[in-house]
């Protein structure tokens, strides 16, 4: 394999009725993104666990998005408010263990936004490109 | 990697078979990704028996391969990468439980939009990404369940929120299918804005005159209960089984009573400059009904100018009039609910484009109708604001708060032709004015359109290319419009009489409020959003709601009917089953685990959870499945099916390997 430009991976936690709606987007819109983001798909964002999150950087991710519908649009009423509540206590844990803030996202993405996911991906990418692999990150792991 | 533990664990139960489906989806997805590569790979994948390319996965060949397969290699899981499950997860699960294997046992794998249409010119990466991706929906295969979707039953009932032409059709069509329809209009008659139109193209038909018979057909049909004066204010439930909260403002007399003869706006002293109806224009009562043809014909009162003189007690015959009356409301229980809101037209007051507020002269389109209108305000006599006097040069301005970045984007659709429609109804009616078009584009599509353009041109009406750059009032209160039209090369400077902008469809925040109560998905444009732009164009993503005409975005009648009449048929075939089917995903709850402290318990926003003896209850029929009480619970006691903590982590892991893939 030709030796190619480091891209960072980064896990992308998408609901199902908005955010997961506006990568589809994104993709019907041809909106183009480096190939850095691993969706995964939940029912709401009120799911995604910080164990989740953890997960992801302890087991290679130089980022995670944790997204879902914008407040006052959620599908399940308010789960996303609680997942903002959740995001607080993460952002705190990670930077206590010394991650960089820009390696933990959080946004609100409808599911017309397909641009505005695109944005997004490709914004991200870009700063961890700046910021080069997690430090959390085991050695060996691509 | 995951997989090998994944079968220890599974092994006492049975051998993991995992058949992957890897879909080209024509050059769609193989323009970008090497297919075979993908499937190649993920043969070397533990528990994967089968890995092979369709062509089309989710054509009759590509399904009849699945069920085969799943016959032959006796597969329990099965696993396609194709598109979106938003539009085909059902079809998958459905082929295969088809061929015996529980539809929860199907992963879908997204590598069209996530992957091929997102890195159309980064073969290498697109590939690579789309061997990760299915090595996370292999791993997340080995580890899922079967679930039961239950089958409920479904009230015998639909509502139908707004009663415009879409809503209208829609109730009919339910209606007349045999099911009962509630139709809630905000306002105090059926008809929405084609009642207020004059004429309608392409046939220059008097819209009241086809809109009319329609309205008394709805008030006379047996099965639909029409709401008028009301909203919609609470919408619980789900596909089946909605219950929905409705406010009946007050009206301030008894609408039983009330007749509609009018007495009681005769002797009412108080008038206001302001009709509704009429886009401002004319004088009203403080007791009026709100227009001759109004369905259900009944007074009401504008209580922030009534005087409570009386006057209107006393004229009434049949004592219908009530000043105390107070808003009351309704619980409805439906099993399906359509959505046609309507729309506003734009406001350009705030901007003051083209003059728009500042000069008497510039009135928008939907003023025009109600100015022309034989029933309008000026009996159908076309004057100008500024001096009543019949206008002999007027222009019209295309695009107003449509196709514009300052305001809206998206083009309005049906204003070109309103256009064409009022210019040639003014030149059938005042030949020697002079009518001038301001475009930017005219947009014709559909049958007779075309045709309907060519005769305006025929009849003297001028188009000039391009639109207003600067708009200018002279001492007469005419309209000075700068032009640049842009076929000439000429600056025109026009002086008209009277100027009338286009205006263009906006999402009104009524509409909003309904979104937001129902929790459909709102489009770029601020309409609501459909399940899918081709396939699913009336449905929304919730099971059970649908939505049609303007507010799904702007469109003309013709449109706006055929929407009803598809939200209609679509709606109804759950009415007509009886029975439909909900999602088998729900949270579940390890009573041993448990320990009773609750967190979980304000999490759910739909009272699901509760604790009963220190132990945590869960009503299955409540829960939607959204998980959020799973993450919050501190000992791992709940686990939320078909998105269970090792069933994404597993997902988690596998986005990640060692070495090279």
């Amino acid at each position: 394999m030709t030796e190619r430009e480091w891209t960072p991976k980064i896990v992308a936690f998408c609901c199902n009725w908005c955010s997961y709606g506006g990568a589809d987007t994104a993709g019907m819109g041809r909106f183009q993104q480096p190939a850095s983001t691993r969706v995964i798909r939940v029912m709401c964002s009120g799911r995604i666990d910080p164990l989740h999150v953890f997960n992801a950087f302890l087991e290679g991710a130089d980022a995670v998005l944790v997204t879902g519908c914008h407040i006052g649009d959620c599908h399940y009423v308010n789960g996303n408010e609680k997942t903002q509540v959740k995001y607080q206590f993460l952002e705190e844990m990670l930077q206590q263990l010394g991650l960089e803030p820009d390696r933990l996202h959080l946004n609100w993405i409808s599911a017309s936004e397909g641009e505005r996911f695109a944005n997004f991906i490709n914004e991200v990418t870009a700063k961890v490109k700046e910021l080069g692999p997690s430090p959390l990150k085991p050695a060996g792991v691509r | 990697m995951t997989q090998k533990e994944t079968k220890t664990e599974n092994k006492q139960e049975e051998e993991l078979r995992i058949g992957a489906f890897i879909c080209e989806c024509g050059i769609n997805i193989a323009g970008a990704v090497d297919c075979y590569a993908v499937a190649d790979y993920i043969s070397t994948l533990p528990n994967v028996t089968t890995s092979v390319v369709n062509k089309y996965t989710c054509s009759d060949a590509g399904q009849a391969e699945i069920k085969k397969a799943i016959k032959d290699l006796n597969l329990n899981r099965v696993l396609v990468a194709s598109c979106t499950p938003k539009t085909h997860e059902p079809i998958f699960r459905a082929c295969v439980e088809e061929a015996g294997v529980n539809p929860y046992l199907f992963e879908f794998v997204n590598i069209r939009e996530h992957c091929s249409w997102i890195h159309m010119w980064e073969k290498e990466d697109a590939t690579e990404k789309a061997k990760e991706l299915v090595r996370m929906g292999v791993a997340r295969a080995a580890l899922l369940e079967p679930l039961e979707s239950s089958e409920v039953p479904v009230t015998d009932a639909a509502l139908v929120i707004g009663a415009g032409v879409t809503g209208m059709q829609a109730a009919l069509d339910i209606a007349d299918m045999g099911h009962k329809v509630y139709l809630v209009e905000q306002g105090p008659s059926i008809g929405g804005k084609m009642a207020q139109l004059d004429k309608t193209f392409p046939t220059n038909d008097c819209s009241i005159c086809i809109l009319g018979p329609k309205m008394v057909e709805v008030a006379r049909n047996k099965n639909i209960e029409i709401m008028s004066y009301s909203e919609v204010v609470e919408v619980d439930g789900y596909v089946g089984n909605f219950k929905a909260k409705i406010k009946h403002k007050p009206r301030y007399l008894d609408i039983n009573e009330c007749t509609g003869c009018g007495l009681c706006t005769e002797k009412c002293p108080v008038e206001v400059p302001y009709t509704e109806f009429n886009e401002g224009i004319g004088a009203r009562k403080a007791i009026y009904t709100p227009f001759p043809q109004a369905v259900p014909l009944r007074a009401l009162v504008d209580k922030s100018i009534c005087i409570d003189c009386g006057a209107c007690i006393k004229a009434c015959e049949r004592g219908a009039i009530d000043m105390d009356q107070k808003e009351t409301f309704s619980e409805l229980d439906i099993g399906v609910i359509v959505v046609t809101a309507g729309f506003d037209v734009y406001d350009p007051e705030p901007k003051n484009e083209f003059g728009f507020g500042l000069y008497d002269n510039v009135i928008t389109t939907m003023e025009f109708e109600r100015l022309i209108n034989a029933s309008g305000p000026t009996m159908g006599k076309v004057v100008r604001p500024s001096d009543v006097k019949p206008p002999k040069r007027i222009g019209f301005v295309q695009c107003v708060g449509s196709r514009d970045k300052n305001s809206h984007i998206y083009c309005s659709s049906f204003c070109c032709m309103a256009s064409l429609k009022n210019a040639q109804l003014l030149k059938e009616k005042y030949p020697d004015t002079e009518v001038y078009i301001m475009y930017m584009d005219m947009r014709t599509p559909f049958r007779m359109y075309e045709e309907y353009y060519n005769r305006a041109r025929n009849m003297g009406i001028r188009f000039i290319r391009g639109r207003p750059a600067e708009v200018t009032e002279n001492e007469d209160h005419n309209i000075i419009a700068r032009i640049e039209d842009t076929l000439t090369n000429e600056i025109v400077n026009l002086e008209l009489d009277l100027m009338v902008l286009s205006v263009g469809a906006v999402a009104p925040e009524s509409t909003e409020t309904v979104r937001q109560i129902l929790k459909v998905s709102k489009a770029a444009d601020g309409f609501m959003m459909e399940a899918h732009p081709k396939l699913k164009p009336v449905d929304t993503t919730l099971d059970g709601i649908f939505i049609g005409g303007m507010t799904q975005g702007p469109k003309d009648i013709p449109y706006s009917i055929s929407q009803g009449s598809a939200c209609a048929a679509r709606a109804t075939r759950f009415l007509a089953q009886g029975k439909a089917l909900t999602e088998g995903i729900t949270t579940k709850v390890d009573k041993d685990i448990c320990v009773g402290c609750g967190v979980c318990v304000p999490m759910c926003p739909f009272q699901a959870l509760s604790l009963e003896n220190d132990k945590l209850k869960i009503l299955t029929a409540l829960c939607k499945g959204c998980g959020t009480c799973v993450a919050a619970c501190p000992t791992g006691a709940l686990e939320q099916s078909h998105f269970k903590n090792e069933q994404l982590l597993a997902q988690v892991k596998n986005v990640f390997a060692y070495g090279e893939v």
